[in-house]
């Protein structure tokens, strides 16, 4: 059976570390970096990148739109 | 632009699903991280690039926090004066009744200094759409009490809380024009998780269609967080906004056409 597998891009000098989109991810591919952006910002990165499954709920709830969304079968 | 990517093989233009619309300027969004305010706005963006409306949009923008939403959407915008963007608004659709006028709104400038504009642009049916967004303070300004305030909710003009017996009850502007004849769609959403984002997004949807048909006002209350005026991080001001302000303020339609 195909599996479907995503992967995300985060402008990380625009992420303002919100949280926001790693407690909305259903699968744990976010995590904060212990690294701050200019800003001062921990960012949000793919941390579990192979857990993505390209749902894009991250970038729908991400105040700040930052978040693109890759999605194919595999 | 710095980047962080997962995978690097899935990253193509033939598998994107989501993309920051055009509709956005690269300008950064002024708020405070995990504001509400920056969910609006992109979703309307996306509205206004889905539906092709992007020479024919006129946005009213208000003054409260978000009163530099001209600068993030690139559209036609008029700024109006505190709690004016009704009355604004009405002028512009009046006048060109082609384009797709809209407002946008916080609570201190919709509910409190602009309740006479808001209720009486709704009575008189004005063929515009208000985006609400009431995050129960006046966020701008230091987080002072709003007529949406909560019951014991504290802010920095209710230290102790909001005591209805001097302070009154939270106003549920919503609901009054929702018994106006005039308002014709007037419903209460929210944008802090993906499925009330898509929730949203059909409401506005349906607004936009409304408004071409000629059919009257359209509110579209968006409940929000405001992380810093609550004193809270952003996951626990949407926690704190499911469990206390949803309450009050429940989700849903309160007026749907009669088709
Ligand atoms: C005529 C006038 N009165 C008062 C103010 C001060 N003022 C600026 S923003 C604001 C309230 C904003 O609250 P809200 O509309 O809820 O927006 P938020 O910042 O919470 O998004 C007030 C009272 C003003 N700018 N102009
Ligand atoms: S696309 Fe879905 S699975 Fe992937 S990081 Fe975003 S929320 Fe998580
Ligand atoms: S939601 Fe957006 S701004 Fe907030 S941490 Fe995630 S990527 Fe950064
Ligand atoms: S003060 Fe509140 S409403 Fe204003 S940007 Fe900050 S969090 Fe958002
Ligand atoms: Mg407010």
């Amino acid at each position: 059976m195909a599996k479907i597998r995503g992967s995300i891009v985060v402008n990380i000098e625009k992420c303002k570390g919100c949280e926001v989109c790693m407690v909305t991810c259903p699968t744990g591919t976010i995590a904060m970096a212990k690294e701050v952006n200019g800003k001062g910002y921990n960012y949000a990165f793919p941390a579990n990148p192979e857990l993505c499954i390209g749902c894009a709920n991250c970038a729908m709830v991400c105040p700040d739109g930052v978040i693109t969304v890759y999605k194919t079968k595999i | 632009m710095v980047e962080f990517s997962g995978i690097k093989e899935i990253i193509k233009p033939e598998n994107l699903v989501y993309k920051r619309t055009d509709i956005m300027t690269d300008n950064t969004l002024s708020y405070c991280p995990g504001c509400g305010h920056g969910t609006a706005h992109r979703i309307i963006a996306e509205i206004i690039g889905e539906e092709g409306l992007q020479s024919e949009a006129i946005g009213v923008s208000p003054v409260g926090c978000s009163v530099f939403m001209y600068n993030y959407l690139d559209i036609d915008w008029q700024e109006a004066a505190h709690g004016r963007a009704p009355a604004v608004a009405t002028a512009i659709k009046r006048l060109l009744p082609e384009k797709f006028v809209f407002t946008y709104q916080g609570d201190g400038d919709l509910a409190a200094i602009g309740t006479a504009e808001t209720i009486h642009a709704c009575n008189r049916g004005e063929n515009i759409m208000i985006i609400f967004i009431n995050n129960g303070i006046y966020g701008m300004t230091g987080g002072q009490m709003a007529p949406t305030t909560l019951p014991g909710m504290k802010s920095s003009t209710s230290p102790y809380g909001r005591d209805v017996k001097t302070m009154g009850f939270p106003l549920k502007i919503t609901d009054i024009v929702a018994t106006l004849p005039g308002s014709y769609y007037v419903t209460r959403q929210s944008v802090h998780t993906a499925a009330n984002v898509k929730k949203t997004k059909k409401a506005i949807r349906k607004a936009v269609q409304y408004q071409k048909l000629n059919k009257g006002t359209c509110l579209i209350e968006i409940v929000s967080n405001c992380p810093s005026g609550w004193k809270m991080t952003p996951v626990q001001s949407n926690k704190w906004m499911e469990e206390n302000m949803f309450p009050y303020y429940p989700l849903g339609d309160l007026k749907t056409p009669v088709e």
